[in-house]
């Protein structure tokens, strides 16, 4: 399960950016092509964050839908998974938006 | 596979103080941060990029389901081109140190990486394992994943390229089923044709499938046990091979 080492990825991004303090709400974006499991993250966040001066602190997953643009006929498509479908009958698609897999926001806390 | 649009610089930060609605208005400080979460693998990949060019050493990353044939493949490949180029092999398992054995009695070098509960290579184990295997200039280095058709997919590990092995029985149904896999890759060797008879494999479905996730895929069908369709494999790391650059270019 690689949202185990996504998850740990997170928690050290968040805690090195607190610098001492400690992490009190992550948002995390997660898009919809990314491959990544927004509810296996959240198992994991809890324990990853055991610990470490993100321990207790909330998560909150926010998930950019997929778009794609064909390449046959260049329109834009949605995609709600990787195996998208253009209009035109298109399987070629460019992504553009959903891959995402990034930290958007920390709530950091004096201790 | 996101981190096209990641180039997180932390001091650019919008920190503000922002009443958090705990009792810790004064404290709590909202920081806008804007980071891919595989920021610090990512760059250790491109770390590894530098290091391998820097010695005009080609890796290609070999990923799988468990047992579909890498390690057969390599220690064949290994036999057949070694005389062309210095080659070596980073293994990577959760566990034992027996594939890497099996390639060095193939003769080349090898290091074994065990990645315990981890499910795949990550940039900083593959540093580590470069660093050991210390692979001549010019050499081909193949790195052997841990057997995984989900996990590798979304770790760069500096390598030219994902190679992915997939194998007859598995069913020709893999690439619709683990298309982020599929799409990763360059190629995809499909091994263990020696058992079409065998096996209903519908090569047209598979064929369909991988047009789908991956158009710009290349298949090469091959039998790393009885060596048929091993020229063209190898003729496609002649291909790669051939672009590996001395330092600097
Ligand atoms: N019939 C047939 N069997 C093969 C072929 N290639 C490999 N095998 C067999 O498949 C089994 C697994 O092969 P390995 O080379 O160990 O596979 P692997 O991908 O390295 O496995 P892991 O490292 O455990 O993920 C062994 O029993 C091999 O002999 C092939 O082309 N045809
Ligand atoms: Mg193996
Ligand atoms: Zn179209």
């Amino acid at each position: 399960m690689h949202e185990l080492g996504v998850t740990q990825a997170v928690v050290e991004l968040a805690v090195e950016r607190a610098n001492g303090r400690r992490v009190t709400r992550v948002v995390l974006e997660i898009g919809k092509l990314s491959g990544v499991l927004p509810d296996a993250v959240r198992f994991c966040f809890d324990l990853c964050a055991e610990g470490t001066a993100a321990e207790g602190a909330a998560l909150e997953i926010v998930e950019p839908p997929g778009r794609g643009r064909c390449r046959s006929c260049g329109a834009d498509v949605p995609l709600d998974g990787p195996l998208g479908l253009c209009p035109c009958g298109g399987t070629d698609l460019e992504w553009i938006a959903g891959g995402e897999l990034r930290v958007t926001e920390l709530e950091l806390t004096d201790v | 596979m996101c981190k096209s649009n990641g180039d997180g610089h932390p001091h650019h930060d919008h920190e503000h103080r922002h009443p958090n609605g705990h009792g810790e208005e004064e404290r709590a400080t909202r920081v806008r941060v804007d980071r891919a979460v595989l920021d610090k693998n990512d760059r250790l990949a491109d770390y590894n990029r530098g290091w391998l060019g820097g010695r005009g050493v080609l890796a290609l990353n070999l990923v799988s389901s468990p047992g579909a044939g890498k390690t057969t493949l390599l220690e064949r490949t290994v036999r057949d081109l070694a005389a062309e180029f210095p080659v070596g092999v980073v293994e990577g398992d959760q566990e034992t140190d027996a594939d890497a054995r099996r390639i060095r009695a193939a003769g080349c070098r090898a290091v074994q990486l065990n990645t315990g509960v981890g499910c795949h290579l990550d940039a900083a184990m593959v540093a580590r394992g470069l660093e050991e295997l210390d692979p001549a200039p010019g050499s081909v280095v193949f790195i052997e994943n841990v057997g995984n058709l989900v996990c590798p997919a979304l770790f760069d590990l500096g390598e030219r390229a994902k190679v992915v092995v997939c194998s007859v029985p598995e069913g020709d149904d893999k690439p619709l089923k683990y298309p982020h896999m599929f799409r990763a890759g360059r190629v995809v060797l499909l091994n263990k044709t020696d058992l079409l008879p065998h096996v209903p494999f519908d090569p047209d479905r598979f064929l369909d499938g991988v047009r789908r996730v991956n158009p710009s895929l290349r298949v090469i069908p091959l039998s790393a046990l009885r060596g048929d369709g091993l020229a063209e494999w190898y003729g496609w790391v002649r291909e790669q091979a051939a672009r590996r650059q001395p330092a600097g270019v």
